[in-house]
């Protein structure tokens, strides 16, 4: 089924009964009250996630949540990293269904060990006898906050054999992806980009209207499934949050000038929806994958040494990677905004490839 | 005799300047921050400005701190002008960091405080090493860890004293109890009351000092600062405080009530501090005036450089990422 850039098609064929745009903030709060009110065994553990009077997590994501599930469910935590992690681990090897939060991905570097060496390893360690039925969901993504609060470090997991990775960019999927990644029985981490929780990222994402349609009936968004998000026959993108937005944009940019770039979303790193991108490169012959992950061991080098294997009789061009460059983030924005992909540069490299 | 007595007026009067100065750079920094001139976010420390202000003055440039998210108070106590500071907050390339890090990350090495460090914790394990450091080449130097009570719940908190503690290095670590991690009550997350006690697990002293109170501050951080030097670290201090505004920009601080916040306004430090010096050393409003107009004549010029500096260089962006 295709879809074009914000899935209207899907929902108007579908679902025209029940329109209603989201925010993607609003689509996983109702993803997690869904799941919650469905499973006892789901609950929530946090930094400020509960608090009366408080946030609702670091960016509102469980406003209201604590008010029908109480604070059994909703379980704030001091400032321990180590401790929800470790606690998720345990409550999902003992059969609970834990959703764990980082207020930022930053912070995931505090319980590393937890997340390689004990979530990761589980499964395999037990010779398939327990299992980590574990959610991490974490934001990523530059915001004028400088080198510790903005990093997307998706990559790091994916390296991770036992892990699966998930990065949501759309309301709609965001909601349906979330929940299946809840009934997995794997630990799954859930990236989400800070400046598309909202609608007030529209103009760092090139304009484009961040809610999308959200049905009311209930539905499921596969993981290991990517979603084409633009079609075209001259060369394929590949790009997750922002960075879909900004390729979306600089693909329009391009279509005026006679290139028609697919875009597609993987939706997920871990498992990864090969058949569909490479049943894309195949077709238009080129490669370029978008992320705000830094360039050197960036997830972009993975798909492009897959893609190097898979198709390599049908590229016309070297498969290029528009990344953040390698250097911690900045601070002063205009630093900040020459380091991280932007629509100029994607369009830019994307150009060369027909020069 | 009494502390007053001990330090004398002008002793007290600069600390009293000092005070005044984390203040109305605070003030100024929210206007500025409002006004859409400063960008990202910022964490503050109106109400907390006795614990810097009473820590740092016994602190050479070559002993050395680390800092947390709410760094601006420290960077200033420390001796970062507020001009560099300021242009820091700003991203020019006339900042402390030469826009690099940011309000978060402020920081100099020749005032001898490193980056601060935004990870709720990070600094506790950091400045084991510099005690370390300084221990093995027996330099007589010191170094302050300045963190919240947010970070006693970090592992970094435990494994950290407990090194330091076995290892005896010169380090005052100074917890500055708020009471709140960002929207989170400390009693909420510790059922030991004081943070002060925790230092009985690791066989270190601790004390607990009204942190509202410049001259209790600087009477216990002296005796633990002159005790870390000669091989008595490490040591414990926890000042209670409370920090007048939100944890960060939009916050609306309904986890707390009106009434708490007006009764440790009442325990405002500067203002507490001037009804001493009027009391004990009949200072005129004019010596009160003279100050806020000196303070404020350096905020304004800071605000000037920081306007006019060059913006920061987008090429070198690339720059200084390896040694």
């Amino acid at each position: 089924m295709t879809e074009t850039g914000n899935n209207e098609t899907i929902h108007e064929n579908n679902f025209v009964e029940n329109k209603r745009r989201l925010t993607i903030s609003e689509a996983l709060r109702e993803a997690i009250a869904e799941e919650m009110r469905r499973d006892p065994s789901v609950f929530l553990i946090g930094e400020d996630i509960g608090v009366k009077g408080g946030f609702g997590g670091a960016f509102g994501v469980y406003l209201g949540l604590n008010e029908e599930f109480g604070p059994e469910r909703i379980i704030d935590t001091p400032i321990s990293e180590k401790a929800i992690a470790g606690a998720a681990i345990g409550a999902a090897l003992m059969g609970m269904r834990p959703i764990a939060d980082m207020q930022y991905a930053d912070f995931l570097f505090e319980c590393m060990d937890e997340l390689v060496n004990q979530a990761a390893k589980m499964r395999y360690m037990s010779g398939g006898k327990m299992s980590v039925p574990m959610v991490m969901r974490a934001p990523v993504g530059t915001t004028n906050r400088g080198a510790q609060h903005g990093q997307c470090p998706e990559s790091f997991f994916m390296h991770v054999p036992g892990l699966k990775v998930v990065c949501v960019s759309d309301a709609y999927h965001a909601k349906g992806i979330l929940k299946s990644a809840i009934r997995d029985d794997n630990p799954v981490l859930v990236f989400e980009h800070k400046l598309l929780y909202g609608s007030k990222g529209r103009q760092q994402a090139g304009g484009f209207d961040l809610t999308t349609y959200v049905p009311t009936e209930e539905y499921l968004i596969p993981l290991g499934k990517a979603v084409v998000k633009r079609n075209g026959k001259d060369v394929t993108i590949v790009a997750t949050h922002i960075s879909l937005y900004r390729s979306l944009a600089a693909a329009e940019e391009l279509a005026a000038q006679g290139i028609e770039c697919e875009v597609i979303d993987p939706l997920s790193l871990v498992p990864l929806d090969t058949e569909t991108l490479w049943q894309s490169v195949r077709k238009t012959g080129r490669l370029v994958i978008v992320h705000e992950d830094t360039l050197t061991g960036g997830w972009g080098a993975e798909i492009a040494a897959l893609a190097a294997d898979e198709c390599h009789y049908y590229l016309e061009s070297p498969i290029k990677r528009v990344a953040t460059l390698d250097t911690p983030l900045p601070f002063a924005p205009i630093m900040e905004q020459a380091v991280v992909p932007n629509i100029e540069r994607i369009r830019s490299v994307i150009l060369s490839l027909f020069e | 005799m009494s502390i007053f007595d001990e330090l004398g007026t002008e002793k007290v009067l600069s600390l009293y300047k000092r005070m005044t100065l984390l203040r109305r750079f605070e003030e100024h920094v929210y206007f500025l921050f409002l006004q859409g001139e400063i960008p990202g976010t910022v964490h503050q420390y109106q109400g907390q400005e006795a614990v810097a202000v009473g820590i740092c003055d016994y602190l050479s440039s070559s002993d050395w701190i680390t800092s947390t998210h709410r760094p601006h108070g420290h960077a200033l106590a420390k001796g970062i002008k507020p001009r560099e500071a300021l242009a820091e907050l700003y991203g020019k390339a006339t900042g402390c960091c030469g826009g690099k890090g940011g309000s978060m990350h402020l920081g100099d090495p020749a005032v001898g405080m490193v980056p601060a460090i935004a990870i709720v914790g990070g600094g506790n394990s950091v400045v084991t090493g510099m005690g370390l450091a300084f221990k093995l080449r027996q330099t007589g130097q010191v170094a302050v860890c300045f963190f919240g009570e947010g970070a006693t719940n970090e592992g970094a908190f435990h494994e950290s004293l407990n090194f330091a503690a076995v290892q005896h290095l010169p380090i005052v670590f100074v917890c500055e109890n708020n009471m709140y991690g960002a929207s989170t009550v400390y009693h909420k997350v510790s059922l030991v009351e004081n943070v002060a006690d925790r230092a009985r697990a690791y066989g270190i002293s601790s004390e607990i000092v009204d942190g509202m109170d410049v001259l209790a501050v600087h009477k216990s951080g002296g005796e633990a600062l002159s005790a870390a030097r000669t091989g008595k670290g490490p040591i414990l201090l926890e000042c209670k405080t409370y920090r007048f505004v939100g944890h960060s920009r939009n916050d609306a601080r309904g986890y707390r009530t009106k009434e708490e916040e007006a009764l440790w306004k009442e325990r405002d430090p500067i203002v507490r501090l001037r009804n001493t010096l009027i009391a004990a050393a009949g200072i005129s409003e004019a010596v009160f005036d003279e100050i806020e107009h000196e303070v404020k004549t350096e905020l304004d010029e800071a605000t000037e450089f920081a306007r006019t500096s060059p913006d920061a260089i987008p090429e070198q962006a690339l720059e200084g990422v390896y040694a």
